[in-house]
């Protein structure tokens, strides 16, 4: 039994949702299908940072696309939030990354130095606040000792990452989407005519077009669609306290305050392979960071410690890449998909309703990562 | 240098007890950790402290048992260490522990897991409400305390824990207001393929019935056929509400309210570290797979006690016994051989002590109420989720429990499940029109329980 | 409420609960003293500031939190009482800079 769909997507982590999302809005009809309760599921292990200081050094081309997400996200998500009665959370009055030393203060000038003149034709939006500075700006804040000063981004926010997702796919459904979830995808064929069909185990569908999102299980799928994407997992930690008063103003990276009052604390950055086990050691190390970064914190409970595979191509970079051999047939994947939503829901979904990807994306085809260098 | 044993024990109840004494009889090296400050679990709390003074008389000869167990455990080599949480558990193993404000690390060779048991999680409106306890809290009131009901308490709930507390209470010279026996009517009829087991085992029938003379002798008001509760009050209880299968709905005064339907095996850690479980339909709960030696689906990972399913102290005691043979022969202290011969008569005790269960349960199975509470009940107390959030939420293409804490927060708050995972697992089974013991559980995060940031930082992390 | 027995206190010591004296016995738990008082919630909930009350006296509902000589977020019922010993009711979001 098959239905017809405008684009089935494979995946419905917040890349698939925000792609989903956009292509509900320009009145495409389509289907999600995801995995089971218990999946990788990255989105679970966002740490919730709208983020764009420091993204892409040596990479313009995604500096850019940070930037711009990070400023098209306060409507996407006023009209996200409203859309599906949700809130999401959001927050943007930007974000620091705290330098605990003189050299790493230093250290930190320069880089956000080199990153700035990537993008000369910008304004800059960042600026680094020494401690005295730092307090002037958040008079609240209580500092540890070893903080010299940080980096402040401008277009910085955070947002609830388990909300957001939520308001995507509850979005999706009020639109007329579908989504299956036990339906992970195991096939996807050419059909003769044109278009696709996708299988979940016995279930088939089929569709014009394919989405490819499917986080870590997108290299598989995109193998059978001349998509070759390498990607390998890579383990983060994060740490999520009881609900404390305020005390954090604004997210910084790697210690934050949400909404309902916890701090979340991260995150490590570990290649272990496809092991989700959390580590005793890891959690010290990351708390030990944090007490140096607000002291007050030793005293704040540890309630919950876990670990998901960040979704990692050879640079850190995201790809988009249509597939030649199998037109119709795309592959999206990054490890900043909360960042990125708002850029996945508007210009990517209409990228792919058009028929083509922009020249603007070529730079991130994976055919980069076997670029031979000849002398 | 990180502290090294054959065995560690977590929990010093009748199983863990019981499992120590044994395992020093076969010279392997046994740490005990427990959370309380003394010995006893939960069954035998304080005895110690409370067997021989009157309070110990109240609460009778199965609670004084307790103190002989105590003291051979004390003296039996384990070392012992009190007030003392596991927070963590990593295959190797390495148990993390937490005392007076400092983490370490300790390996063990192969843990047993005697953490017992836990009330099930009976959800009605106005059960956060203060004032509204379980049976068991009263219970360990009474043992911790000399403390009962200062006005006449209302219990709500079959079983029979609830009994045994009534009679208690009633000969400390408490007062009860009223009983709403949740039992199910008819359920002699259901127990009957069983009758064969209690009349053999009438000495655990009669000491059940005799509690049930004393309260009936007392004119305990005794309230039958009850389709739901609700507790009233302006933060804090003042009524207490039932409504009748007939419709009637009858509001009486109540500054306590006990609630009580049945005890269910902690499962916290055995999910945590990922063993298989299976449902038990006789229990309605999860139960985790063990072998015949009490061993979960990881290597060198032991369940003894009511976590293995729930039995009941004498039952615990056995079964601390065949899980320390297990593991004696498992580290090869103890001829394979040998662990058969001695495990028999262990096993033939423990099959004979638990003949009465299944009847017990039939009798006594949970109220329906608690397992489709209504929109307005809280059954995540933690975040304060009512039953109507969580099934909005199932709306959402068809979440499966973790999926469901993802998008509301139930289960993220402290207690991680222990009060709403059953709960929670059931609204989405009858959303979703499936069996229960197919739509699963809350993934465990650690820690087990919430410790300090500087509790987790002073951990040495330097030793291998 | 609860209260207790009618026998006298064997070792009787004192507790301050929100600055108040009162009498406690040696070897019970913090939670039990706080159910013998009028206002049986030790805390209001970080969530809605619902009022809440110890409910299991076993460590498996959290609901029982309590501030204990100035540390925040004590699960009550796994405390024995000591003299002189400082409770105060937690309100809310406990804070940490305090």
């Amino acid at each position: 039994m098959s239905k017809e769909y405008d684009v089935i997507i494979a995946g419905a982590g917040v890349v698939g949702a925000s792609i989903a999302y956009g292509l509900s809005g320009m009145n495409r009809r389509v289907l999600m299908l995801d995995g089971a309760d218990t999946d990788f599921r990255a989105a679970k292990a966002n740490f919730g940072l709208v983020w764009a200081h420091g993204k892409g050094v040596g990479h313009a081309g995604y500096q850019r696309m940070s930037l711009q997400a990070a400023k098209d996200w306060s409507v996407f998500a006023q009209q996200l939030s409203a859309e599906s009665g949700l809130d999401i959370a959001y927050q943007q009055r930007g974000g620091l990354n705290f330098s605990l030393s003189d050299d790493e203060f230093i250290n930190r000038t320069k880089l956000i130095d080199a990153w700035h003149s990537q993008t000369p034709d910008l304004a800059p939006s960042t600026v680094m606040l020494d401690r005295s500075e730092l307090l002037r700006r958040f008079p609240s804040l209580r500092l540890g000792k070893d903080v010299v000063g940080a980096s402040f981004g401008e277009l910085d926010g955070h947002v609830n990452p388990l909300r957001l997702l939520a308001a995507l796919q509850k979005t999706f459904l009020q639109r007329g989407g579908e989504l299956r979830n036990n339906h992970k995808v195991t096939s996807i064929k050419q059909l003769a005519g044109g278009g696709f069909e996708v299988s979940a185990g016995n279930y088939r569908a089929r569709a014009e077009r394919v989405v490819i999102a499917a986080g870590l299980g997108a290299s598989s799928l995109g193998s059978m669609v001349g998509l070759t994407v390498p990607l390998v997992p890579q383990r983060g930690q994060i740490l999520v306290t009881e609900r404390l008063a305020p005390l954090l103003p604004i997210p910084a990276s790697g210690l934050r305050q949400t909404a309902e009052g916890t701090v979340m604390i991260g995150v490590t950055q570990e290649d272990v392979g496809y092991d989700l086990a959390t580590t005793a050691e890891g959690a010290a190390r990351m708390i030990r960071k944090a007490l140096r970064i607000m002291p007050d914190l030793a005293k704040a409970k540890l309630v919950r410690q876990w670990a998901c595979l960040r979704v990692m191509t050879p640079d850190g970079n995201p790809v988009y890449a249509s597939s030649v051999s199998h037109a119709g047939a795309d592959i999206a994947v990054c490890h900043s998909g909360v960042t990125l939503a708002s850029f996945h829901a508007s210009e990517y979904a209409k990228a792919l309703v058009s028929g083509s990807l922009p020249a603007s994306l070529g730079i991130f085809h994976y055919g980069r990562f076997n670029v031979q260098k000849t002398a | 240098m990180k502290r090294k044993y054959d065995v560690i024990i977590i929990g010093a109840g009748p199983a863990g007890m019981s499992a120590a004494i044994s395992l020093r009889k076969l010279n392997l090296s046994v740490l005990v950790v427990d959370e309380q400050p003394a010995p006893g679990g939960q069954i035998w709390r304080a005895v110690e402290r409370v067997a021989s003074s009157a309070t110990g008389k109240i609460l009778g000869d199965e609670y004084r048992a307790g103190e002989t167990i105590a003291l051979r455990f004390r003296s039996c080599g384990a070392v012992y260490e009190p007030d003392t949480q596991v927070w963590k558990i990593e295959p190797g193993w390495n148990v993390f522990l937490k005392h007076n404000g400092q983490a370490e690390a300790v390996y063990a060779e192969q843990v047993i897991l005697a953490t017992g048991a836990q009330e099930r999680p009976a959800p009605f409106p106005g059960w956060t409400l203060p004032g509204v306890l379980t049976v068991g809290a009263a219970q360990i009131l009474l043992k911790t305390s000399r403390q009962i009901p200062s006005e006449p308490v209302w219990v709500v709930g079959s079983g029979p824990l609830p009994i045994l507390y009534m009679a208690q209470l009633l000969r400390a010279g408490g007062k009860i207001a009223g009983w709403v026996d949740t039992s199910p009517p008819g359920g002699w009829r259901k127990a009957l393929p069983w009758a064969g087991a209690a009349i053999s085992d009438w000495y655990e029938i009669g000491k059940g019935l005799t509690w049930l003379h004393e309260i009936r002798k007392a004119g305990v008001r005794r309230v039958r056929g009850v389709t739901s509760v609700r507790a009233l009050g302006d933060g804090q209880l003042e009524q207490l509400e039932y409504t009748q299968s007939n419709g009637s709905t009858v509001r009486v005064n109540a500054s306590v309210v006990l609630s009580h339907e049945g005890v269910v095996p902690s499962i916290h850690i055995t999910q945590s570290l990922g063993c298989k479980h299976t449902w038990s339909t006789q229990q309605s709960c999860l139960i985790p797979v063990l072998d015949e030696w009490g061993q979960t689906s990881e290597p060198g990972m032991y369940v003894a006690g009511d976590g293995a399913g729930i039995g009941g102290a004498k039952v615990a005691c056995e079964r601390g016994e065949l899980v320390a043979i297990g593991v004696a022969a498992r580290a090869r202290r103890l001829d394979s051989a040998v662990a058969e011969q001695r495990a028999l008569p262990v096993r033939e005790k423990i099959n004979r002590l638990s003949r009465l269960r299944p009847m017990l349960d039939a009798l006594y199975p949970p109220r329906a109420d608690i397992l489709k509470p209504s929109d307005d009940t809280i059954v995540c107390r933690c975040e304060e989720l009512t039953a109507g959030d969580i099934r909005k939420a199932t709306a959402i293409a068809l979440p499966g429990p973790n999926q469901l804490k993802a998008f509301t927060r139930a289960g993220m708050g402290p207690c991680q499940g222990r009060q709403c995972g059953y709960t929670i697992s059931n609204i989405i089974a009858e959303a979703q029109q499936k069996p229960v013991a197919e739509v699963g559980f809350y993934r465990v995060r650690p820690p087990l329980k919430p410790i300090t940031l500087a509790e987790v930082a002073s951990l040495n992390t330097d030793e291998g | 409420m609860f209260k207790k027995l009618p026998e006298p206190l064997s070792s009787p010591l004192t507790l301050y609960i929100d600055g108040q004296a009162v009498e406690a016995e040696r070897g019970e738990t913090v939670a039990a003293v706080l159910l013998r008082q009028r206002t049986l919630a030790s805390r209001t909930t970080p969530v809605l500031e619902s009022p809440r009350a110890p409910f299991c006296m076993m460590g498996v509902c959290f609901d029982c939190l309590a501030i204990i000589n100035g540390e925040a977020s004590i699960q009550t019922c796994l405390v024995t009482v000591q003299d002189g010993m400082h409770i105060e009711r937690q309100h809310g979001r406990r804070s940490v800079t305090s």
